[in-house]
């Protein structure tokens, strides 16, 4: 896993609800057996019509919008466990999700792979909204080992939550397999103890 | 201070607890499937090693399978490669696959405790978010990414943190035509689609406890629907009986040592839950979906919200929601014409739900411009369904029997709802485009699904039942 560092960056904007993983990368989608290129796919439906032509109303095909953080509405990433969905975000060029409320597995996949998953405040992502809209050059600052995420322009700032485990493997760029694997030895005397 | 039923079976299989850190977690069984499992094994691949206890990991082919035709090769050239490359990384690793071809086969959810590979008391994972159907038979039960798959298989743990506990209590008789799905399909419309975050959800009260296991299988199924990551209820006589004699199930000796262990597997009555919900069985009808997500659920009879109904930051969100499904607020559904009925899914893919179905449509004809799709759970269901003359009943009512798979559930396969179209369907999601891009789903109960493919529209199902077709 790549190391996590501070980032300073542009946003792209999604303010809708409870987007879930079948907009995130649709089924048909997940036929493949690599981890990559599936950032070709992310928000499929969104993104094109049936011709494969760019919808222009889509944000991801608003030249206006770039950046390497998406900002979504609550309870993103619900729906179906696919890692794909956090691989998609990534491989589009993401290193950082915020929402007000994240479902469960998505942040779990998202923190699994190096892709950072930020909650903030209701009022907060309105607040993100609002600058974006004004001006979409609009920047944030994220800064992991603080846990604090601030805009630029108005230097508000918000602190965020993480578990600190998965804190250090961010920043460390390790990943839960590399610790675990250090356990078989109390693994085997679990295993033994539960015969 | 008592303990949970959750935090009975978690504390069991901590194998180690260290301030700062997730517990490690041991897993008693790991299933795994075509889709979420090809880069968990390159991973092992990569760092060189073996699937750590094969003799736990269970394999079946389901997301991506053909539901007719399935003893040629699968046509769809990616779908067979991903299917061909779970048989060989099966083979080089050594994990027992029930694939297509073998009497075992089946939707991964329903072969586990058809088989008797789901124990009480058990912690199970599975790279597929409805894992949680496992919970019915009292069960730490949830679904993981492909990174913990590959951990699973590495270790045979999971870095988890100890989740909060929820009880709902539904307590009451059930109304006629209201099934174990409408309860589901109720709550989740009570609580929304995030209402569940962060829990693991204990059923409990009277009109849980008097459900077959069958029917607390599509209850604890759609837990992940509110955001749980797993939902459970306490084992009794009802699950006993249902895991006595299968396939795995522990036999002599070992059944009784079970047994005995598994009678201890309930919340004592001075555990204390982080949150409890009750319900009353009796305010529930037949429930369905008119949304884009499950918690956009509503009584048959009632009226769509509207819009303006809705928290004023919402609304956006709300309406595209409205749009998308071509339907207005403020108005019934009933009566809505619709164009597919898809029966299957591991949410109602078991032998009562096809009984459930052939047995209300005996006597009756499909409408013409319905197509209609049963997609049994696994291939042991498609042959007791045949041996029941099932297939029969189904023909002679239009309907189509096919071969197991999750099928249009999610449309990885060819069984796709066009763009535009309206299916009621008894699977768990309603997400935009879940069916096939740009499909419209109304998710239901199997007795709803087969009143709107008798009628060609959204329908009441208690008004046919009160019908007396032989008259």
């Amino acid at each position: 896993m790549k190391k996590f560092e501070k980032l300073t960056s542009a946003i792209v904007p999604l303010p809708i609800e409870n987007i879930d993983t079948d907009q995130i990368i649709p089924a048909r989608f997940l036929k493949a057996t690599t981890r990559e290129g599936f950032g070709e796919n992310l928000f499929c439906d969104w993104r094109y019509d049936e011709q494969k032509n760019k919808r222009p109303e889509f944000v991801l095909n608003n030249p206006l919008y770039n950046g390497k953080i998406l900002v979504a509405g609550k309870n993103f990433g619900c729906g179906s466990s696919r890692e794909h969905a956090a691989w998609a975000i990534q491989d589009y060029g993401f290193n950082v999700v915020i929402s007000s409320f994240f479902a469960d597995i998505f942040k779990g996949n998202a923190l699994n792979n190096g892709l950072l998953p930020i909650q903030v405040s209701d009022e907060f992502l309105i607040s993100i909204f609002k600058a974006v809209e004004q001006d979409p050059a609009t920047e944030l600052i994220i800064d992991l080992e603080q846990q604090t995420v601030t805009l630029t322009a108005t230097g508000a700032q918000e602190n965020f939550e993480i578990n600190p485990y998965k804190k250090s493997c961010l920043i460390n760029g390790y990943d839960d397999i590399d610790f675990i694997l250090n356990q078989k030895e109390a693994i085997e005397v679990f295993e033994r103890k539960a015969d | 201070m008592g303990k949970t039923l959750v935090e009975k079976i978690w504390d069991a299989h901590v194998v180690k607890s260290d301030d700062g850190f997730p517990d490690i977690l041991y897993i008693d069984t790991h299933f795994i499937h075509e889709v979420t499992s090809p880069q968990a094994f390159d991973g092992l691949r990569n760092r060189g090693l073996p699937v750590f206890r094969p003799a736990q990991t269970i394999a079946t082919a389901d997301h991506n399978v053909p539901t007719i035709d399935q003893h040629l090769p699968i046509k769809e050239e990616l779908s067979r490669y991903q299917v061909d490359m779970l048989t060989k990384n099966c083979a080089e690793f050594g994990v027992e696959l029930y694939g297509l071809g073998h009497p075992f086969q089946g939707i991964v959810h329903v072969i586990g405790p058809e088989l008797g590979i789901t124990l009480p008391g058990s912690t199970i994972v599975c790279g597929d978010s409805h894992t949680s159907t496992h919970g019915a038979f009292g069960c730490i039960a949830f679904g993981i990414g492909t990174s913990q798959v590959e951990q699973v298989m590495a270790t045979q743990c999971l870095l988890q943190q100890k989740p909060k506990t929820m009880k709902i209590e539904v307590n009451g008789k059930l109304g006629q035509g209201v099934s174990a799905k409408d309860i589901i399909l109720y709550i989740i419309a009570q609580i929304s689609a995030a209402g569940g975050t962060g829990y693991f959800i204990e059923y409990a009260g009277s009109a849980i406890e008097s459900l077959s296991m069958e029917a607390r299988m599509t209850i604890c199924n759609m837990s992940i629907e509110m955001g749980a990551r797993g939902g459970l209820i306490a084992p009794d006589q009802i699950t006993f009986d249902y895991v006595e004699g299968r396939e795995f199930s522990p036999k002599g000796e070992e059944w009784e040592k079970a047994l005995a262990k598994w009678k201890l597997l309930y919340s004592d009555a001075d555990a204390s839950f982080d949150e409890i919900l009750v319900f009353d069985a009796a305010d529930i009808e037949p429930m369905i979906t008119y949304g884009t997500n499950p918690g956009m659920g509503m009584g048959i009879s009632e009226n769509i919200p509207s819009t303006e109904s809705q928290i004023t930051s919402e609304q956006p969100s709300y309406q595209k929601a409205l749009t998308y499904m071509g339907i207005e607020g403020d108005t019934p559904l009933l009566g809505k014409p619709i164009d597919y009925v898809f029966i299957g899914s591991c949410t109602n893919s078991r032998m009562e739900d096809l009984r459930e179905v052939a047995e209300f449509v005996k006597g009756r004809q499909k409408a013409e411009n319905v197509t209609v799709w049963i997609v049994p759970g696994s291939k042991q269901i498609e042959q007791q369904a045949i041996a029941e003359g099932l297939d029969k009943v189904f023909e002679a009512a239009g309907f189509h029997l096919r071969e197991p798979g999750c099928s249009a559930c999610l449309g990885m396969n060819e069984d796709k709802i066009p763009a535009g179209k309206y299916c009621v369907s008894t699977s768990n999601r309603n997400f935009e485009g879940r069916q096939g891009p740009n499909s419209r789903t109304f998710l239901a109960s199997p007795l709803t699904a087969a009143a709107a493919a008798i009628t060609g529209r959204v329908t009441d199902v208690r008004q046919l039942l009160n019908e007396d077709i032989h008259a």
